[in-house]
């Protein structure tokens, strides 16, 4: 599998560290609002199809990169910095907060 | 019915062996049914079987989208073990065990259940510390454990690097005699042919595309062979269990579905009589019946539902056994595959009521599921027989993460690539 990072080019997968589900949104740090920490932690899309996830290009340039990728081919459909870019995040964590700060 | 015997086999031999009968009936779904089980692999099967034998309850289906026994349990490296730490997982691992030394007399069908032991290495003074830690903790629950040297590591298995110059030298190891291997697809069709017997019903090529409802109740399932009305619709998917609850309109569930893949080299003769684990890495090996090694590591790290894997995880499972054994650099492998399994965010499985009305759930198995078989059907049959966990299922809900109440054995955190 290999993982085209836009500053290196396409580099092995060896290179980067798996970070996780891209969808989750992290509360700001002071919030109280125990649900959506609770879907922060432990709440996955888990999606057979194109997943929003981010990787680290820690073997090379150690860019944090969103990467949307097919869990049924591995085939990879996007790739970009995570810095500065909140297009491509996928509502879920939003949704989620939302919902539960509706309930909370 | 099939019925084996040295008989039946000289005289099917001779006959050409086109006399042999299904070990299983093909029926097409009834309209309705008491209990749905969606997944015919070993855990699907062995729910059905209890369901019929200790509960009394034969008016069900197993539904099951491809053939039987096609998923994990025919993916695994078959080791059985029940050495934890924690008390939740060491009780109800021990329960399977105690099941599966009595499984072939129990099922009438071989599944060649071997305990061989199972040796953990611990290769730093702390690690042999911590392995005692859990040999006592085992050991206060009734299960048996020891502690070996390395001496005795040596003679146990002749092969394995123990010298002072091995890329990390073994201390010593935590043994459980009792665990061992068994024959995975005959575990998934003793149990097929002992529900069937007592009236299971066992779909096959039958995919749930969606739920029947009634009200907010579950009370059945469409599938590619028309609609199957029932009082109790369980799950006992494993690494499909996102996709299956999404069609129940659950959005998010504490799991990650990876994939975990497996080997097996060419025969060679009597090489390792037990199940042997690295300590330093993520490998585990033992051998057939057939003499091919059968070994894995890790699972690959990210997300996927593929039944393949990548090169990387190869190359440091090929690394972690020559690290171990040097003698098998020569060695071919035969075949590789890979099964996707449910990753649960405390490494430890979910066997509940719910989460809808009419709905039970059998998931997290991560990539342990194999030797749980047993007792999470046993299990799962009287969670859904009864309404209500047995109490050694009891803490393997699917709200103790949002409760605090993680059962996470290797204390990685909620991070399922780890587990």
């Amino acid at each position: 599998m290999l993982i085209t990072c836009p500053y290196c080019g396409p580099r092995d997968v060896i290179e980067f560290t798996y970070q996780g589900d891209g969808n989750r949104e992290r509360p700001d740090s002071a919030s109280q609002n125990f649900e959506a920490w609770n879907a922060y932690v432990y709440d996955r899309l888990n999606p057979a199809g194109d997943h929003n996830e981010i990787w680290q290009h820690s073997g090379g340039c150690r860019a944090h990169l969103r990467v949307v990728r097919n869990t049924l081919t591995h085939e990879i459909s996007s790739v970009a910095f995570v810095r500065g870019d909140h297009q491509g995040r996928g509502d879920h964590g939003s949704a989620a907060r939302r919902k539960a700060e509706d309930k909370a | 019915m099939a019925e084996y015997s040295a008989f039946s086999l000289l005289a099917n031999a001779l006959k050409g062996n086109k006399d042999w009968k299904p070990a299983w009936r093909k029926p097409d779904p009834k309209a309705s049914y008491d209990v749905i089980i969606i997944g015919g692999g070993g855990h699907g099967l062995a729910t059905a079987y209890y369901l019929a034998k200790e509960h009394g309850i034969t008016n069900v289906a197993v539904v099951e989208k491809g053939w039987l026994g096609s998923g994990n349990v025919g993916r695994n490296t078959t080791a059985v073990r029940s050495n934890y730490l924690l008390p939740a997982n060491t009780r109800f691992y021990e329960h399977s065990m105690k099941l599966w030394e009595n499984l072939s007399h129990e099922l009438n069908y071989n599944v060649m259940f071997s305990q061989r032991g199972c040796l953990n290495l611990a290769h730093t003074p702390a690690q042999f510390d911590d392995y005692a830690r859990r040999g006592n903790a085992m050991r206060h629950l009734g299960v048996d454990a020891e502690l070996m040297t390395k001496a005795e590591i040596k003679r146990l298995i002749p092969a394995l690097d123990v010298s002072d110059s091995a890329r990390f030298p073994v201390v010593g190891g935590l043994m459980q005699r009792r665990a061992g291997t068994a024959r995975h697809d005959a575990v998934a069709w003793g149990y097929a042919r002992g529900a069937d017997r007592r009236g299971v019903d066992i779909i096959e090529n039958c995919e749930v595309t969606g739920f029947l409802r009634d009200g907010d109740r579950i009370s059945g399932v469409t599938t590619s062979r028309g609609d199957i009305r029932a009082r109790k619709v369980a799950m006992a998917v494993a690494g499909s269990t996102g996709r299956v609850m999404q069609l129940a309109g659950i959005e998010t569930m504490p799991i990650e579905s990876h994939v975990l893949q497996a080997f097996v080299t060419e025969s060679l003769k009597p090489f390792i009589d037990t199940v042997v684990t690295f300590g330093m890495g993520h490998f585990y090996m033992s051998q057939s019946d057939k003499g091919g090694l059968i070994y894995g590591g890790d699972i690959d790290g990210y997300n996927s539902y593929a039944q393949r894997g990548n090169l990387p995880v190869v190359d440091e499972v090929m690394s972690e056994m020559l690290a171990l054994f040097p003698g098998l650099a020569r060695v071919r492998m035969l075949r590789s595959w890979g099964g996707v399994c449910d990753m649960s965010m405390d490494g430890s499985p979910i066997i509940t009521t719910g989460p809808l009305p009419g709905m039970y759930l059998n998931c997290g198995w991560c990539y342990g599921g194999f030797k749980a078989t047993p007792a999470s059907g046993w299990c799962f049959a009287w969670t859904i027989a009864k309404d209500q966990p047995h109490d050694l299922n009891a803490p393997f809900t699917l709200d103790r993460f949002h409760r605090g109440l993680v059962i996470d054995d290797k204390g990685q955190g909620a991070n399922p690539r780890l587990h």
